[in-house]
């Protein structure tokens, strides 16, 4: 595989999210509004990446037997390195963050890539695979938190985006637009618009 | 050795243990003290936030030595309580207490027009965790100035909207005292009103448990300073 392909595939045909079907629980808890998503995209990016680098490093040293808890460790010491650093150097993110940042841990995208890639191929190849995954990832979240913010709130990022004179008009916001079901519902619609773009990934 | 051998496998686990502890050990201290800044400029922000200043993390330190003349811990008969510091008091822990055994702190504001607002934390449970906020009262110590909420885990867009402006902007003007006697602001579902005759403000549509929780929470936190308040009034 090209790195060009490594990094790039990801965000398409292999989607994590909506190909693979992973991490799907904190694409549903984050997206009701758009800021949380891209800072969550931003904190499983890091994450992915950095694990992929920690495990190809030792990847030949490293008991078959114990290395999904190895895995696990590399992950758990990262996400609160992370949390921590936040704390001390961007209170107000960490805030924002709260609870989301230990829900990394738990992100199926990060130990997949773990063992799926990392554990066979050197340290810039899994850079570039985490890299990817967690833009593949970053993106449907983007792309989720968009609509859900947009329609169940009418902001974006905070700021008030439908005008005021569409209310008086009667419009109203969709109160179901917050609520997680409309995150899976989003999700799928991703998913039919991505599958009828790209005919080979549907099953016959 | 073999890598695949059990003395291969305990030593690996066990050496990984060491490491990522040390590690850990080292980052949670040696970042401990800019977090503990961290942690009161954010409270100081919090409590300024209360009587609608707009602190940002920059100046928060300036503008509550400017804006916070004084602060004390008062008991429950309004009593100034000697020897404590009111930004150290943990409110988590006070408001556990029975209210004869609270120690409640107050922090006293001096606006540029010279008015005098006092101050009063909250904490409280949401759904999923701790809620807290602030209330400012005004010198006659019934009318609300202005009010701050905060949490650490409620859901984005439905009870985290507590955080919002427009919901905390609610609270200004409304009256903790009905005649005479403290029946602090109640949180209803639109079109409902509370049974005791207190004042109210909508709910977070979405966020009924997390409103709840604010409601439980202003009057677990409030009720022991009935005492105070009317004592402040000259």
């Amino acid at each position: 595989m090209k790195n060009k392909e490594i990094l790039l595939g990801p965000l398409s045909k292999n989607n994590p999210v909506i190909v693979q079907v992973l991490g799907i629980c904190s694409a549903l808890a984050v997206t009701s509004k758009l800021e949380p998503s891209i800072v969550m995209a931003i904190s499983v990016i890091a994450v992915v990446a950095l694990a992929n680098v920690v495990i190809s490093l030792l990847r030949n040293t490293i008991p078959n037997s114990i290395r999904i808890i190895v895995q696990l460790v590399v992950v758990a010491a990262l996400v609160i390195i992370v949390d921590q650093v936040l704390k001390a150097f961007a209170y107000d993110v960490s805030k924002q963050l709260s609870v989301f940042v230990g829900l990394i841990i738990t992100n199926c995208i990060v130990m997949g890539r773990l063992e799926a890639f990392a554990l066979s191929h050197g340290p810039w190849e899994s850079f570039l695979d985490g890299v990817g995954n967690g833009l593949g990832y970053g993106l449907i979240l983007v792309i989720v938190g968009f609509f859900r913010e947009l329609l169940g709130s009418g902001t974006l990022l905070g700021f008030q985006v439908i005008p005021q004179a569409f209310y008086e008009l009667g419009y109203m916001n969709n109160g179901l637009m917050i609520l997680p079901p409309m995150a899976l519902i989003v999700v799928a619609c991703i998913i039919w618009v991505h599958r009828s773009y790209n005919k080979d990934l549907q099953e016959k | 050795m073999n890598k695949q051998g059990n003395t291969y496998t305990i030593l690996y686990a066990s050496v990984m243990v060491i490491i990522v502890a040390a590690l850990l050990a080292v980052v949670s201290v040696s970042l401990k003290p800019m977090q503990q800044a961290n942690i009161e400029i954010d409270k100081k922000k919090q409590i300024l936030s209360s009587v609608n200043l707009a602190p940002t993390t920059q100046n928060a330190v300036e503008l509550y030595s400017k804006y916070i003349t004084d602060s004390y811990v008062v008991d429950a008969q309004g009593a100034k309580v000697e020897g404590a510091d009111a930004f150290t008091v943990d409110v988590a822990s006070e408001v556990k207490k029975a209210n004869e055994e609270r120690q409640l702190p107050v922090f006293v504001a001096q606006l540029d027009n010279g008015d005098v607002k006092y101050i009063l934390p909250m904490y409280g449970a949401g759904l999923w965790g701790p809620i807290w906020g602030y209330i400012a009262v005004d010198a006659d110590g019934n009318t609300i100035y202005g009010s701050y909420f905060a949490h650490q885990g409620e859901t984005p867009g439905l009870g985290a909207e507590i955080e919002n402006p427009t919901f905390q902007q609610q609270f200004i003007g409304k009256h903790l005292f009905v005649e005479g006697e403290m029946k602090p602001v109640a949180v209803m579902k639109v079109g409902q009103k509370p049974l005791n005759g207190a004042e109210y403000v909508d709910a977070v549509s979405g966020g009924t448990i997390t409103s709840k929780g604010v409601q439980d929470m202003i009057e677990n936190s409030l009720l022991p300073y009935n005492v105070f308040l009317k004592s402040i009034v000259k």
